[in-house]
């Protein structure tokens, strides 16, 4: 094979796999993996380091799997990132490590990604684990929300030797890579085996606590003795479009639909007791990971013939991961670009009929430096719809700053924090899409280390 | 995860009404009246709201009544003292707040809304309020919480469809003739079927008598991140589970909310059916 083409990685026939909700890519063989591993030229300044968020030391990590020394290459690994085997597969790649790898001048990016997930993959099948038994340290740290960003802050200062309960609202931890991935780009069993992980090194768990209605942070610190809390509680608010019609029946936000079919498992339903509702033809609106996950999950379920993407903008401006789009597109998605609902219709009995959209045109950059979408004049037109999905992005809640004495926020609502973490409170420190708003996996656990590393050092300042 | 909440009383309080206390302590020790919980029974359960019909912080326990309506909450009324609910999370929700200067308050609840509307009462009364309540249902047997609401009220009037407990009729032949005759009161609670919350703030609105609501509309997590529960109050969207559940029975449009609760009829039905094919007849009165 030639060294601009990248080995490919075996994925379910996409006639097979709209009927399903297994996982679409398999994965490499190890000797697939070495092939890939061994097109990297082993820079001696590597350019991919610097686009990865935590740094993974990718020029060694590779090299290792070119030894067939995989256990190597998972420590490697290991010491920046905690959560290999979720980024190998939902990182966005082509924006940060590979879209900095140097042989994107002469071809394909060596494949870091694929590579990340299979050494984290073999890893969990041969039951690596690291070694780790540190002094304990006789404080309490209380995590809040069980996500990318908690999970990854909770690991570090077990491995630090402190005390650790993650208190989580909702009855599995995990949080997006639970409640909202799906199955098929994120099987839960891999989540799953970090959680277990989490527990060996001693990690104590208490879902179902709603921190701000069931206690308190204020209490946990004064009455309960954590000495540091981090909050991770990222940014579920779902952002509805304000147009007539949101509220029939058939219209859901896409965390709704997503919670349903992922945390609740409703595509199993009657097997499992929670529902879901889908006509023949749904709509989704919106142009990110979330609105490609819940249009390829309508797409799966029993009775749905057809799913349009609206988004208003065109397929460059999209900022779902370049792989989900294409996936999307193989599995018949259609889609309706430079487009913008402005009216869900209803049938007498309050269930959606049909959708009105408008045309766009691309104008001037806006802030983001993408083309901002103009209407054009009378250029209505109407699609016949059943389910009407809502992909607009998500902000946090307020539930902890308005319950948590001195937490600062902007505006917007996102907990206002230093790169280390520390919020205006002393002892609470928070990160991942609650300082950030919604981010990435990978930023999101970068917060979390960086969190743990400075509530060591605050805790071991404080007397 | 492994914590799981223990069933400490069962009561059964009509042919479809059950009662249990269950043992939650973090929920006992900061529940309010009018906070509700969301419970999943077992692995494959779906989370369903239940308010908190009383609660007890020393003893750990929170108080849930429910009536047996369709496959998870028929399934929980297998459940005896003893056994275990996997999940059970809570208090979610605003409290309720009454206005100071209140004269008299009264009360209107229906079903499985009237111990909904007893903790509520219940605060009022040991605030030093006046109370006075009109409870209603199918007959004599489904009002239930009789006794705890006549110690908490100073007075309380029935309505019964079939005339076997107070008057013959609804709630709001009732509240007319109260409206009537007495000019004291000045803030009503209802808790109740969507469809009597409507008549009541109809009734209400005539008199001018500010008048609060709690709405059950289907929910999943509860914590505002799914929109499921989402109403329209005075023409704006709301989460029930984060802006309510209580909310200015005035301002709510109740025809959306009736609408929404259809959302899933046809899974419910396939659902309780695929149960009662299984579980054949034991839900009657265990
Ligand atoms: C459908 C979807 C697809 C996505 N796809 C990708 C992708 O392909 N690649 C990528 O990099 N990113 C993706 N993202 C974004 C990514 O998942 C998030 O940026 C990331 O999960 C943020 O992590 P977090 O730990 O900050 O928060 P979350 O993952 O949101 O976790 C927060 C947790 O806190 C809990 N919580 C909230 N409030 C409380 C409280 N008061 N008390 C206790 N617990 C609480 C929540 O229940 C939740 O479990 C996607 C997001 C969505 C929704
Ligand atoms: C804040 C709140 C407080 C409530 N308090 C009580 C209470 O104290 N006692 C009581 O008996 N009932 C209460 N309910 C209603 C109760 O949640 C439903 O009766 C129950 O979920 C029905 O589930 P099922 O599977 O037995 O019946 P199903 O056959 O699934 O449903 C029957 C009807 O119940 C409603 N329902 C179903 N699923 C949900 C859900 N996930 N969330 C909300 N409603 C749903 C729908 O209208 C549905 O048509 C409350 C609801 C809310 C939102
Ligand atoms: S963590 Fe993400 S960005 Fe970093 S090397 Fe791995 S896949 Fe690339
Ligand atoms: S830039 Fe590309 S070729 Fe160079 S070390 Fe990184 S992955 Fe290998
Ligand atoms: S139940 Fe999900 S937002 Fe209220
Ligand atoms: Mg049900």
């Amino acid at each position: 094979m030639a060294v601009k083409d990248r080995v490919p990685m075996k994925e379910q026939d996409p006639k097979e796999r709209r009927k399903n909700f297994d996982e679409v890519a398999l994965g490499y063989t190890e000797e697939e993996a070495i092939l890939e591993a061994s097109r990297c030229i082993q820079c001696p300044k590597p350019t991919c380091v610097a686009g990865c968020p935590v740094h993974v030391r990718i020029p060694e990590f590779i090299k290792a799997i070119t030894k067939r020394e995989f256990e190597e290459a998972y420590k490697i690994i290991k010491s920046t990132n905690s959560l290999p085997a979720v980024c190998g597969r939902v990182c966005p790649q082509e924006e940060q490590c590979e879209k900095n790898c140097v042989l994107n001048k002469i071809g394909k990016p060596i494949a870091i990604g694929r590579l990340e997930r299979f050494v984290a993959d073999y890893a969990l099948q041969n039951n690596i684990e690291e070694e780790v038994k540190p002094e304990k340290k006789n404080k309490k740290v209380a995590i809040i929300g069980g996500g990318p960003a908690g999970l990854t802050c909770a690991g570090d200062l077990l491995k630090m030797g402190y005390y650790v309960t993650i208190f989580e609202a909702l009855h599995a931890l995990g949080g997006v890579l639970t409640y909202g991935i799906p199955e098929f780009r994120l099987p839960k069993r891999i989540v799953e085996a970090e959680i277990e992980r989490l527990k060996k090194l001693g990690a104590k768990v208490e879902t179902n606590v709603v921190v701000g209605r069931t206690v308190t942070i204020d209490q946990l610190m004064e009455e309960e003795g954590f000495e540091a809390v981090f909050v991770g509680t990222g940014a579920g608010l779902p952002k509805l479009m304000d147009i007539p019609g949101k509220n029939l029946n058939g219209v859901y936000s896409a965390n709704e639909f997503l919670t349903r079919i992922n945390l609740m498992k409703a595509y199993k339903f009657p097997e499992y007791d929670t529902p879901i509702v889908v006509g023949k033809r749904v709509a989704v609106i919106g142009g990110g990971n979330v609105a490609m996950d819940a249009a390829r999950s309508a797409l799966r379920l029993d009775g749905v013939e057809e799913v349009t993407v609206v988004y208003r903008r065109s397929k460059e401006e999209m900022p779902a991961r370049a792989e989900e789009i294409e996936h999307a597109i193989e599995e018949g998605i259609k889609f309706e670009f430079l487009a913008n609902p402005i009216r869900i219709n209803g049938t007498e009995d309050g269930w959606v009929k049909s959708m009105d959209v408008i045309r766009m045109e691309l104008g001037e950059p806006d802030s983001s430096g993408r083309r901002r979408p103009i209407e054009i004049p009378g250029s209505e037109f109407t699609i016949e719809v059943d389910t009407v999905i809502m992909a607009l992005g998500t902000s946090p809640n307020n539930l902890i700053p308005s319950t948590t004495k001195d937490v600062e926020i902007q505006k917007w609502g996102g907990i206002i924090a230093d790169e280390t973490g520390k919020t205006s409170k002393p002892g609470v420190f928070a990160g991942g899409d609650a300082v950030t708003g919604a981010a990435t996996v990978i930023l999101a656990m970068g917060a979390g280390k960086q969190a743990a590393k400075a509530i060591d050092e605050y805790l071991r300042n404080k007397k | 995860m492994c914590d799981m909440y223990k069933i400490v009383r069962k009561e059964i309080l009509n042919p479809v009404v059950k009662l249990m206390d269950i043992e939650a302590p973090r929920v006992a020790k900061s529940a309010k009246p009018g906070q509700f919980v969301i419970i999943r029974i077992y692995d494959k359960g779906e989370r369903i709201p239940l308010t908190i019909a009383d609660y007890d912080p020393e003893k750990g326990t929170v108080t849930i009544v429910f009536q047996e309506v369709g496959k998870s909450t028929k399934l929980l009324g297998t459940l005896n003292e003893g056994d275990y609910i996997l999940d059970f999370v809570g208090p979610l929700g605003n409290f309720m707040e009454v206005p100071k200067e209140a004269r008299k308050i009264l009360g209107v609840g229906g079903g499985v809304g009237i111990p909904a509307l007893y903790p509520k009462l219940k605060m009022l009364h040991q605030e030093g309020y006046r109370v006075e309540a009109i409870l209603g249902g199918r007959s004599e047997e489904y009002v239930i919480f009789k006794k705890e609401m006549e110690a908490v009220c100073d007075k309380v009037y029935y309505a019964t469809d079939d005339g076997t407990l107070g008057k013959k009729g609804f709630v709001t032949d009732v509240l007319k003739e109260v409206l009537e005759n007495d000019k004291e009161i000045d803030y009503i609670i209802t808790v109740g079927p969507v469809i009597m919350m409507k008549n009541v703030c109809k009734m209400t609105k005539e008199y001018n008598i500010p008048t609060i609501v709690s709405m059950n509309p289907l929910m999943v997590d509860g914590t505002g991140m799914c929109g499921a529960c989402r109403i329209e109050v005075g023409g704006e969207t709301k989460f029930v589970c984060m802006d309510g559940p209580i909310f200015d029975g005035h301002l709510v449009n109740f025809d959306l909310a009736m609408t929404r609760l259809n959302m899933f009829k046809k899974q419910e039905k396939v659902s309780l059916e695929l149960y009662e094919q299984h579980h054949g007849g034991d839900h009657h009165g265990r």
